[in-house]
């Protein structure tokens, strides 16, 4: 028949029109879902920002008499509450990148196939759905089983945020890990190199952007969870630079008790406190980019 | 000067045979060169001589092969300790993508964590990179990453990082393939210049390469898909294109069939 009639004009004209509809529909969807995104920065900025000073950033929560008219001044800051994050997810970090470091290399490595890979594959895709606040919960009898009922510690965070972040850190650096093409790896036992020389020094340095990119997000994606470090760290107005001993505050808790108070002065700091996660958050996620790009620039890319 | 004598050699996958009974003796300071149809277990066969088709999990060898008459397959035999002996260069270049040109020549060294004083590292760099015949066209940029050469390059650098450990033996398997034909045609000069201090076992499906460069010759076939691949003949490579002992080796040469 007519291998011409594709270029009549009525056909082209309707692909023409869906691909305009498709284009929009697109488009649409993205200012869609752009629009809370931006929302959101935007309500924060303007209820944070203005709260955010020195004082807010050097000070905690205890009160302070004032040298001139000998009055209590109420507290004023969260530097407790930004040094207790900081360490908690520090501690956090360091217990989990280890394991979920090792245990992809087994994965990857050495249990291909194996029934004991297979079970540790399904266990951490059922830990990726343990609910936070269970995770706190553990953490909580953990302790309390060694040292006693009441126990609060800055450790008993890190090690509640660290179930939720070993999942994240093994199914990333799993990923990255298979992505290093045999090629190399071959190319390394060819030299004379024995196996764990080759996944140290040639699988994870290829892997290593990937890797540090997918610990940033699972650290990003821990630092702001609430509930398993009200539950196990508690909530205190003093600094506290010890992991090992007693309370501490951190960013999510120190919201939401500020929140809490239903004062304007509350609400300020609520909000300033919500600012600062949010820029603490960003940072990471620039910082990954920036390591990710920098390790990608060195293999000539 | 290393010989290999290879014996009654069978490959196993697991329980698929992939090669049956080979016998072949791999002579020193010489070429020898694999040819056949694809999947007729070549490759295969050039891997059992380092140990590297052990990579695979369920691989396994039956037979002897013997380098200088100790057999690699015995078990007090450390399968590094041959690979280092016996070095390998792929298919389809494969450098360090996290190191530079220079890293990548050193590579052997430096990821046994090996110490050595920077002036030995640059001899032995500048060694390797002119026995593959590198040296000319990277010497102003040994800092750059192995990945920014062009592909014939990449191949010759990863000659230069296998041939960097000073191994005995080289095996190369089709080296070639990936390449453009002038690439192809410095890589050859270049294996012509190696004999002469490693043997070389080569694996190619290019009928010319092999009659130019090697000086003996094993044709491996199958005798149908799913059967194993085995040795059909193996003479000096003169023969082997003048007249074959075998029928089917003649066909095979003579384009007819695979």
């Amino acid at each position: 028949m007519s291998a011409t009639a594709a270029f009549t004009p009525q056909r082209g004209r309707s692909r023409a029109a869906k691909d305009r509809t498709a284009t929009i529909v697109v488009w649409a969807a993205f200012v869609v879902a752009l629009v809370p995104l931006v929302w959101l920065l935007a309500t924060t900025i303007a209820s944070g920002a203005s709260s955010i000073d020195l004082d807010f950033l050097t000070h905690d929560m205890t009160s302070r008499l004032d040298p001139v008219t000998f009055k209590q001044l109420p507290g004023t800051g969260a530097a407790h509450a930004l040094i207790g994050t900081l360490l908690v997810t520090l501690g956090a970090t360091v217990i989990s990148v280890p394991i979920g470091l090792l245990t992809a290399i087994y994965l990857v490595e050495y249990g291909r196939g194996r029934w004991v890979a297979r079970t540790i594959t399904l266990l951490v895709d059922v830990m990726t759905g343990i609910p936070s606040i269970v995770a706190g919960l553990f953490a909580l009898a953990l302790f309390s089983y060694f040292f006693g009922l009441g126990t609060r510690m800055g450790i008993m965070g890190s090690v509640a945020l660290s179930l939720l972040m070993i999942p994240t850190v093994v199914r990333s650096a799993e990923e990255m890990m298979r992505l290093v093409s045999a090629d190399l790896r071959e190319a390394a036992y060819a030299l004379g190199v024995p196996k764990w020389r080759t996944i140290l020094r040639v699988v994870i340095p290829t892997a290593l952007p990937g890797i540090v990119t997918g610990i940033m997000l699972a650290i990003a994606r821990v630092v702001g969870e609430t509930a398993p470090l009200l539950v196990a760290v508690g909530a205190v107005d003093v600094t506290n630079k010890n992991l090992f001993d007693g309370r501490m505050m951190t960013l999510p808790v120190y919201i939401m008790s500020q929140y809490r108070t239903s004062t304007p002065s509350g609400y300020a700091h609520a909000w300033a406190g919500a600012l600062l996660l949010i820029a603490i958050v960003m940072a990471l996620n620039l910082v990954a980019r920036l390591v990710g790009r920098r390790f990608a620039s060195r293999t000539g890319k | 000067m290393t010989r290999i004598e290879v014996s009654n050699v069978s490959i196993f996958y697991g329980d698929f045979k992939a090669v049956e009974d080979v016998s072949m003796t791999i002579r020193e300071q010489a070429v020898t060169a694999f040819i056949g149809p694809s999947g007729c277990g070549k490759s295969t066969f050039l891997r059992a001589l380092n140990r590297m088709h052990e990579v695979i999990p369920g691989a396994t060898v039956q037979g002897s092969i013997t380098v200088d008459g100790q057999d690699i397959y015995a078990p007090e035999v450390d399968p590094v300790e041959v690979r280092r002996r016996i070095g390998m260069v792929f298919q389809r270049p494969n450098p360090f993508p996290t190191m530079s040109i220079y890293e990548n020549v050193v590579a052997g060294a430096r990821l046994n964590s090996k110490r050595m004083p920077r002036s030995e590292a640059d001899a032995i760099v500048e060694r390797s990179l002119q026995g593959a015949n590198l040296w000319n066209e990277v010497k102003d940029r040994l800092t750059k990453p192995g990945m920014s050469l062009s592909g014939g390059q990449q191949q010759r650098l990863c000659i230069a990082r296998a041939i960097a450990v000073e191994p005995d033996v080289l095996l190369m398997d089709e080296p070639c393939s990936a390449l453009d034909p002038i690439s192809t045609a410095a890589i050859e000069d270049l294996i012509h210049e190696l004999k002469s201090t490693f043997t070389i076992a080569i694996v190619t499906h290019n009928m010319q390469q092999a009659a130019r460069i090697s000086d003996d010759t094993g044709f491996f076939n199958l005798r149908a898909t799913g059967q194993p691949g085995h040795l059909v003949e193996f003479n000096p490579t003169q023969k082997m294109f003048t007249s074959p002992d075998n029928r089917a080796t003649e066909d095979y040469i003579a384009g007819r069939f695979g």
